[in-house]
């Protein structure tokens, strides 16, 4: 278990201070993974910064099982560096050595006797199913390939906690849920407290118990996947569910309300649409919807529109009163509530809308 | 062809100037590694955003030493070391007095090489040996050197090539070897085929040198 209280982060920069952390708390129990996301600049480096002790936080507390970190005497840093496995965007591998070579690393550091060290490798290269690779160099192996020793060699010194820092982001998709796949099983198995640091929600959706938005040094939202999916007005869930852009359809209907419904769990499984038009003896048209499995549990975000003069109220409350999420939007694609700090979602459907909520991140942006 | 071996001055003085060249150009590289690799090292290190940065001394070493030294002229320092050569081996004549100012005009040329080179490591592998628990001793043994040692391996036999030519002006202020034997037969009593023999060698030399570490520069490099 990893626990993050108030932390904070100011760097000097001449005269002027940049808050880099701005009180971030967060708790990940064992055995799970969370998800951080966020811009470039939300802070995300600055975190991973503090958590391994290459910098210390300017306030606040790091502590793994109840042991703080971030008070550590420097004597202590290297000792208690080698409670967290770090798992890096391009692997950062050593060139010179091979697979077992780079597995080895962390284990000669503090003169593992040969042989235990021999079969500790070839234990964590099985462990990541890289058996038979032992003697290839890191330019012989392909990116997911290297990405496995990186992890065998972050596991090498038994850590409690795995961070990971954009582990992903230099793969191609196949590859990302392969390597995904391969955290989350050795999360469970290893029963290890892992910290996915990414911008890519599809991460996210994969293989993330919960997750925090990280923007501009503060965490806005957070929660249980399954927590977050379900409310509506959070930009964590909008990217968890984004729904196509979508217009009102021509005939009797187009000029009817539109509503936007979350459901999940046990209530995706009751005809919910089926209900509402039968108690209401309305008619219903479908504009866009998308459904996921996240956290275990089924998703569904549908767009709808109901017939014009439809008792709005009385079914948004026919809904809440079942346990679904649902809320009135403006009819046209364009017209709802802006997000200034959303996230870039790799995974939406383009064109990106603004109702989505959701921007081209600040270095999109730059190059326009 | 029978000329170059019925003449006097090349079987005799032939074998002892390319020992003497040899002897310069080995001490001399010897001791630029010794000392420029962890002058290098430490230039790196000591550097603002190094692994340990020591702002002073780096700033002295790195501006003062090294720039000075690079800048002026080696035939000039060579001179300039005599004195220096004398005290420290009791002569200013031969191989081994060259060696020392041989040695003091390369130690910052081949230092300022090594940086160069550690400096081309990339940083995430520190970052990645810092947060597995290793002492900086271990980042610089494990990352720094082992990760370039092709180009040092590089560097340093661009050293090597350039110490023979070191040499071979050496020679003519005491130093011995084939820069000497060039001069006093070649050009002062214009004996061409002894000018032609040095050159030649000096040329293979250089080759050999050249082809023997690019040879283990490659066989080292796995990226
Ligand atoms: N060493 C530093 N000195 C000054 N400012 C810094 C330093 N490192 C990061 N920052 C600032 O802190 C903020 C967060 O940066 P960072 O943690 O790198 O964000 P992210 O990794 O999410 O892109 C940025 O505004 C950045 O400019
Ligand atoms: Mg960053």
């Amino acid at each position: 278990m990893i626990t993050v209280t108030d932390l904070r982060k100011v760097y000097q920069q001449g005269k002027k201070e940049v808050v880099a952390l701005d009180g971030v708390t967060l708790s990940v129990p064992k055995g799970s993974i969370h998800g951080i996301i966020g811009h470039s600049g939300a802070g995300k480096s600055t975190l991973v910064r503090c958590l391994t002790l290459l910098d210390r936080p300017t306030s606040g507390s790091v502590s793994i099982d109840g042991t703080e970190l971030s008070s550590v005497r420097d004597s202590e840093i290297r000792a208690a560096r080698r409670r967290i496995g770090m798992v890096f965007q391009h692997a950062n591998l050593m060139d010179s050595r091979t697979a077992a070579g780079n597995v080895a690393h962390p284990l000669e550091l503090v003169k593992t006797p040969k042989d235990k060290t021999r079969t500790r490798v070839a234990e964590l290269l099985k462990l990541v199913g890289l058996e038979g690779f032992e003697n290839a160099y890191p330019s012989q192996l392909s990116g997911g390939q290297r990405q496995r020793v990186g992890i065998a060699r972050a596991l090498a010194s038994e850590p409690e906690v795995l961070l990971c820092d954009e582990p992903t982001s230099a793969l191609d998709p196949a590859t990302t849920n392969e390597i995904l796949d391969l955290i989350q099983e050795l999360t469970s198995r290893l029963q290890l407290t892992v910290l996915i640091i990414t911008h890519e929600m599809n991460v996210v959706k994969r293989v993330c118990n919960s997750v925090s938005l990280l923007s501009r040094g503060r965490i806005i939202e957070h929660g249980a996947l399954e927590d977050v999916a379900g409310e509506l007005d959070s930009q964590l869930a909008r990217a968890l569910l984004p729904l196509p852009p979508s217009f009102p359809l021509p005939g009797p209907l187009q000029r009817g309300p539109v509503l936007e419904i979350v459901f999940s769990g046990d209530s995706a499984k009751e005809p919910v649409l089926t209900g509402v038009a039968r108690h209401f003896d309305m008619d219903i048209n479908v504009l866009a919807g998308s459904v996921e499995t996240l956290g275990g549990q089924q998703f569904g975000h549908l767009r709808v529109q109901l017939a014009e003069n439809s008792d709005v109220d009385g079914v948004l409350g026919y809904l809440t009163d079942r346990g679904i999420s649902a809320r009135r939007v403006a009819p046209v694609a364009g017209a709802a509530p802006e997000f200034p700090d959303t996230l870039p979602d790799p995974d939406l459907p383009d064109p990106v809308v603004p109702n989505q909520g959701l921007h081209p991140t600040k270095e999109q942006g730059r190059h326009e | 062809m029978n000329d170059f071996f019925s003449n006097p001055v090349l079987v005799k003085a032939l074998p002892e100037a390319i020992i003497e060249t040899l002897q310069m150009v080995g001490i001399s590289a010897f001791f630029t590694v010794l000392v420029g690799l962890p002058l290098g090292v430490f230039l790196h290190v000591s550097a603002p955003g190094g692994l340990r940065p020591m702002p002073v001394i780096n700033r002295i070493l790195s501006d003062i030493v090294v720039n000075i030294t690079r800048s002026i002229p080696f035939a000039i320092l060579m001179v300039a070391l005599i004195p220096l050569a004398r005290a420290l081996t009791g002569t200013s004549l031969g191989p081994v007095a060259a060696s020392v100012s041989l040695s003091i005009g390369t130690i910052p040329f081949f230092a300022r090489l090594v940086e160069t080179c550690l400096r081309d490591v990339h940083h995430g592998k520190i970052d990645a040996a810092q947060v597995m628990g290793s002492t900086n001793m271990q980042v610089i043994s494990k990352v720094l050197l082992r990760e370039s040692l092709p180009p040092l391996v590089a560097a340093a036999t661009t050293t090597v090539v350039t110490l023979v030519g070191y040499s071979a002006m050496a020679g003519l202020v005491g130093g011995g070897g084939l820069g000497k034997l060039a001069y006093n037969y070649g050009f002062q009593r214009f004996d061409v085929s002894v000018m032609i023999v040095t050159i030649v060698l000096i040329v293979v030399l250089v080759q050999v040198i050249q082809l023997v570490g690019e040879r283990i520069s490659r066989s080292l490099d796995h990226r």
